[in-house]
């Protein structure tokens, strides 16, 4: 049959809070600046489709257009949230301002005061049905939703509480739709005193609700942007860095200014390119994104999945192609390049998956998989636990990149360090008061979050200690003859 | 008499397409006229402007790779797929054999029996299908065996020759394993013949013989598509009276062991040699009357209870295939694949052990009975081979 059925296979970002917004924004201007780079002929192509609606404001009808006509106006499929005016109000009147319609937006004016349980149920319980009703908007131009991308941060208010409550709702009202969360957690010096409680709060929510998160550690983002200034400005002979490299740089994008987080809201933005690079692009194995959460979720409640990407800068005086390569590939499991401050190598992979952009083939994957695979501990199960996908368009300004998701043990400290903060504050019944007095909030809503946080701490716990023991295989069924 | 190509999922999709034109520009319309014309009638049909259409019915839970392979046939200029001969959603499968065969199947069955039964339609004489997938995903692994099975049930007498394409060892999906067992047992009940591709294997094949220094999925699936070209191209076969074989299979493909005998060992021997129970030897080019194939002939790569000349079949083309003056193809029932599918199902069921990523399937309805039937199956299949002596 010829028709094709305009079954689009469409994502839609939920940017929910400050530091969720302003990497959202980042994300779309890269995605921008990516289809630019490749689609020279202002095509309205399937890549484009999945994540933007492609408007003619000349239309009586709402302007929608169809997939292969010519690019009028791209308006991103995104629902952007804050309960402050600031951020949202900020890009609206930057350059992306036609890129998000009046009717995506959700904004309030006093903020959430940093406070979990009023974004969660204060705002949650108030702006439930507008929330769904944007949602359904955003729906409905299509006929299937493939996936939903929250992005957060989970120290604040309303990033963490009501980015939580719009995960459940998600849940409720579109239960067959992925659920990928991007979760910013907040470092040990973060100036919010009370990040620990909204955290953890906010994880039993992502236990609980997502399909999968990709944690990123806001300290580590600091350490890698600190690395490669050192880089820069402490150039060795010969070794040139690649300034316009949307990794690195946003030149070109279309904020004109660099502001003190934009580094390190661009690496978040790089990651949520390079996840969904194969189902815009071409490639000879695609990866998709029910892919990822088929493949790197064993058990459903461990879908924390580490990311880490590379290369993080580009060197010029690497001249051997393979070399560079297979450097690449390195790097990945380096633990430089994790988003967390983890190190993968030392702890359990429980799977793993390799997305790599680029002139890369399958014998250079399988070359660099053998090569570093004895190195690296998997669970007794899973042996030969890789996912890979070849995409062939690489990011603007590289020739290739690699982003790796690891289903690790190596989360297991971040969370109990996450764990020991909440305790200490927790103990002493600090700030405690700000919670409880909002309607809703119960003392059980803290322990129960406690709670969901050791119990996924212990089963962490219970895998890693299969790592050093052999496992002999599982006794095979017996025929009768 | 014409075979219907479906090709399901990315593999299927893009072996199929080089299959194709492997078989288009094998069979140049100048020299050899009757082996042109046997080829084409079997593989292709001519639109009334004259341009050369596979018979191909193209499936995929997922538009990208379809487009592509459609555009490079078109490219060629020599042939191309028809244009109302595909059939695609947005969604895919992810990775997951029961979204496959219990979601994607059924609900797209009518779409695509329509299709498969518009093609058939041009047939003359319709020989049977041929459905190219591979085993590791979502769509060529789950919606290949609902479809395959679909074959089974609207064509009952027709053929079906599943043509299945086995991933790296080393992980290209994770839930391979499962998607594997899962796909193997249910062919098992429904398949004619299985015709098996490992990547492991061909990925040698390029590397050493081939001596290509970056291997990409387009050079594994040329290999593929030349050894199935190998198979599937026009023959003169003992009983084809020095025509063309009609039937482009036409091997007695069912082999029936005799009944249980006592004190058979069951063991993996490495060291000898994989006995075969039954063997197809196909020449092709200068010198396929002299060769000398005795060594095929010796009983001792056999089964006891099966004599060579019944076992062996020698099929021979004088003419030459794909470019190379002298060819050769085996196509071997033997142990051959006995450790591969071996370790499959070892790496499958310690992953069951532990009941890992079952609950993706159960979501979408396989459940661990499912499972529990697919490896006994299979176990079953591994324990008839190990017994060959």
């Amino acid at each position: 049959m010829s028709e094709e059925r305009l079954l689009a296979k469409l994502k839609c970002s939920l940017q929910v809070g400050q530091c969720g917004n302003q990497v959202g924004c980042r994300f779309w201007d890269l995605a921008l600046r990516e289809h630019a780079h490749v689609n020279k002929r202002g095509l309205y192509d399937e890549a484009l489709s999945s994540f933007f609606r492609n408007v003619d404001p000349r239309k009586s009808d709402g302007g929608a257009c169809c997939v292969g006509g010519r690019i009028q106006h791209l308006k991103a499929r995104a629902v952007l949230i804050d309960m402050e005016e600031g951020v949202v109000h900020r890009i609206l009147q930057g350059p992306l301002r036609e890129v998000f319609d009046s009717a995506q937006l959700l904004t309030d004016v006093s903020g959430s005061g940093n406070n979990w349980a009023v974004g969660n149920l204060t705002y949650g319980s108030a702006y439930m049905d507008s929330i769904v009703n944007k949602l359904r908007k955003a729906a409905e131009h299509c006929d299937c939703l493939q996936c939903f991308f929250l992005i957060h941060s989970m120290g604040g208010g309303t990033g963490s509480g009501l980015g939580t409550r719009v995960l459940s709702l998600l849940e409720e009202e579109f239960p067959d739709v992925c659920r990928i969360v991007t979760a910013m957690y907040p470092s040990a010096e973060d100036d919010v005193i009370t990040s620990p409680y909204n955290s953890v709060l906010a994880m039993k929510e992502l236990t609980e609700h997502a399909d999968c998160v990709l944690p990123v550690e806001n300290q580590s983002l600091v350490d890698i942007v600190n690395k490669i200034s050192l880089m820069s400005h402490d150039a060795k002979p010969g070794c040139v860095l690649k300034k316009e490299s949307t990794v690195t740089s946003g030149q070109g994008g279309v904020s004109p200014t660099e502001r003190p987080f934009d580094a390190m809201n661009n690496i978040v933005a790089n990651l949520l390119l390079n996840i969904t690079s194969s189902s815009r692009f071409d490639g000879s194995l695609n990866m998709d994104l029910n892919e990822i959460a088929m493949n790197l979720v064993p058990f459903p409640r461990l879908h924390y999945l580490v990311p880490s990407l590379t290369p993080l800068y580009t060197l010029a005086d690497v001249n051997i192609p393979t070399r560079r390569l297979d450097q690449m590939f390195s790097d990945a499991f380096s633990k430089e390049h994790q988003l967390i401050r983890a190190d993968p190598k030392h702890s359990l992979y429980l799977a793993c998956a390799l997305m790599v952009r680029g002139n890369v083939q399958v014998s250079d994957l399988r070359r660099n998989i053998e090569r570093l695979r004895p190195s690296l501990p998997f669970v007794s199960w899973n042996q030969e636990g890789w996912k890979t996908g070849l995409c062939s368009v690489p990011p603007v300004g590289h020739t290739h990149s690699l982003l790796a998701l690891a289903n690790n043990t190596c989360v297991k400290p971040t969370f109990m360090e996450l764990r020991d903060r909440f305790t200490k504050l927790y103990k002493k019944k600090a700030h405690l008061h700000h919670y409880l007095h909002i309607d809703g909030m119960e003392q059980s809503t803290f322990s129960e979050a406690l709670s969901s946080l050791s119990a996924l701490i212990e089963e962490y716990h219970h895998l890693d200690a299969t790592k050093a023991r052999l496992i002999p295989d599982a006794p095979r069924l017996s025929i009768a003859r | 008499m014409s075979v219907v190509t479906v090709q399901l999922g990315q593999c299927g999709n893009q072996v199929g397409q080089e299959l194709f034109d492997v078989m288009r520009s094998d069979a140049p319309d100048v020299h050899r006229k009757t082996y042109s014309a046997v080829s084409r009638e079997r593989f292709f049909r001519q639109t009334t402007q004259g341009a050369l259409e596979a018979r191909a019915v193209l499936i995929d839970m997922e538009p990208k790779v379809i487009n592509h392979s459609m555009s490079e046939a078109a490219k060629s200029g020599r042939w191309r797929y028809g244009e109302t001969s595909h059939f695609s959603q947005k969604q895919g499968s992810g990775n997951n054999w029961a979204n496959g065969y219990c979601v994607h199947g059924p609900r797209h069955r009518d779409a695509v029996e329509e299709l498969v039964r518009r093609e058939v339609e041009h047939c003359d004489m319709l020989a049977g299908f041929i459905p190219i997938m591979s085993v590791a995903g979502g769509t060529g692994s789950g919606v290949g065996t609902f479809v395959t099975q679909c074959l089974r049930d609207v064509y009952p007498s027709s053929f079906v020759l599943n043509h299945l394409t086995w991933p790296y060892g080393t992980g290209e999906v994770i839930v391979q394993n499962y998607n594997s067992v899962l796909t193997l047992a249910h062919l098992y009940q429904l398949s004619d013949a299985i015709l098996v591709h490992e990547n492991d294997i061909v990925h040698k094949i390029c590397s050493q013989l081939l001596k290509i220094k970056q291997i990409s999925f387009s050079d594994i699936n040329r290999v593929i598509a030349h050894q199935l070209g190998g198979v599937l191209q026009p023959t003169l076969t003992p009983v084809s009276c020095g025509a063309y074989s009609r039937h482009p299979i036409g091997i007695d493909w069912q082999v029936c062991p005799p009944p249980a005998s006592a004190g058979r060992s069951r063991s993996l021997s490495a060291g000898s040699f994989n006995t075969s129970l039954a063997n197809l030897l196909i020449l092709r080019g200068k010198d396929v009357y002299s060769a000398d194939t005795g060594g095929f002939e010796d009983p001792a790569i056999y089964t006891s209870w099966l004599p060579p000349d019944e076992a062996l079949s020698l099929w021979k083309s004088p003419v030459p295939f794909n470019k190379y003056e002298k060819s050769a193809t085996l196509v071997s029932n033997s142990q051959a694949l006995l450790r591969p599918l071996d370790d499959m199902v070892r790496k499958a069921w310690n992953m069951f052990a532990s009941r890992a990523y079952i609950h993706q399937y159960v979501k979408f309805g396989i459940s661990e009975e499912d499972f529990l039937d697919s490896f006994t199956s299979l176990e079953q299949v591994i324990s008839s081979y190990s017994e060959l002596q």
